[in-house]
């Protein structure tokens, strides 16, 4: 009887979505938010030695402008409506990475004006722990980020309002 | 060691009111009633040259009455001598008078001693919470408050 189905619809969905992932993981671009001594590790990774850029990481000074925000120290009451408002004002997609042990659990900080782990609060992608990660670390984390943005399903079909992106843990 | 200049005029100007004067290595602590505080620093700053109030802050001695002291740490800029200055604050009456008219630094120092002690000033211009979030309920560095924050249970060590 021949193809009956040309070409089926996923192959066409599945290498767009393939696409969509390819160019959004090697563009990933961070919101410059330091909080604490973790912030001089990401500078570290985003300068010559380390040099974020190789992997089209590019920090932005605009939550407007990015795609993941790394939570790089001590999250307090205090500065946590501050992420909160940043983190909403990124467009999706947008991931999330705690860096540290204070971003990921509070870490030492076991008092009332720390935020126990950003998880509390926002969607974390990627915990990096360490206090603070050597620069190797949160290179690591960016790394795994990649490979789940890579494994992400649908991503084209909900760029085109078709459906919900399906993301594996 | 030779009495700290300052207490000779203070003694002089206040008499009895100078309640207690303590010199620990080298170090001269001046106690008074805290109704006589701004007449006090007003004093040592005119007559007596501490122009600068270095610090102020609060201090809890829990169980002990009256519960809080205030503690104002004087620099005389011009002869370089430093003078501590306390004054007791008793938990009913959780209040003293501001120093701010004196030296306008005092401002944010009293601001922090209200937010984290819970001891208020009167008469301060702007006395409104200056590190924890403005919704903030209690005085954390108070001895009862518990560290982990009121919603927690406490710690009981690390069993698990």
């Amino acid at each position: 009887m021949g193809v009956e189905q040309t070409l089926g619809n996923n192959v066409i969905t599945t290498s767009l979505d393939k696409l969509v992932n390819w160019s959004r993981a090697k563009s990933l671009w961070p919101m410059t938010f330091g909080l604490a001594c973790c912030a001089i590790e990401m500078m570290a990774a985003g300068a010559a030695r380390f040099d974020l850029d190789r992997f089209g990481v590019l920090f932005r000074a605009s939550p407007r402008q990015s795609d993941c925000i790394i939570i790089a120290g001590t999250v307090t009451q205090k500065m946590l409506p501050v992420i909160k408002t940043v983190y909403e004002q990124m467009p999706e997609p947008k991931y999330v990475i705690a860096m540290g042990a204070c971003a990921c659990s509070g870490g030492i900080f076991d008092t009332y004006s720390t935020v126990q782990g950003i998880d509390t609060a926002l969607p974390v992608d990627v915990y990096v722990p360490g206090c603070p990660p050597r620069p190797e670390g949160l290179l690591y984390g960016i790394m795994k980020l990649q490979d789940k943005i890579m494994k992400e399903r649908n991503s084209f079909g909900e760029a085109i309002g078709v459906g919900e992106r399906i993301s594996q843990a | 060691m030779s009495e700290h200049p300052a207490v000779a005029q203070l003694k002089g100007q206040f008499g009895d009111k100078v309640l207690k004067v303590e010199e620990f290595r080298g170090q001269t602590s001046v106690t008074v009633p805290k109704e006589e505080i701004v007449a006090v620093c007003t004093f040592l700053r005119d007559s007596c040259g501490y122009n600068f109030l270095t610090d102020l802050c609060g201090v809890d001695y829990l169980g002990r009455t009256p519960r809080f002291t205030v503690v104002y740490q004087l620099y005389n800029i011009g002869t370089h001598t430093r003078l501590r200055l306390k004054a007791e604050v008793e938990e009913a009456d959780c209040r003293i008078d501001t120093v701010t008219g004196v030296w306008s630094t005092a401002n944010w120092f009293e601001r922090e001693c209200w937010d984290l002690m819970g001891i208020a000033f009167v008469d301060h211009p702007d006395l409104r919470r200056i590190l924890l979030p403005e919704d903030w309920s209690g005085h954390p560095l108070r001895k009862d408050y518990p560290v982990q924050g009121p919603d927690r249970e406490p710690y009981q060590g690390r069993l698990s």
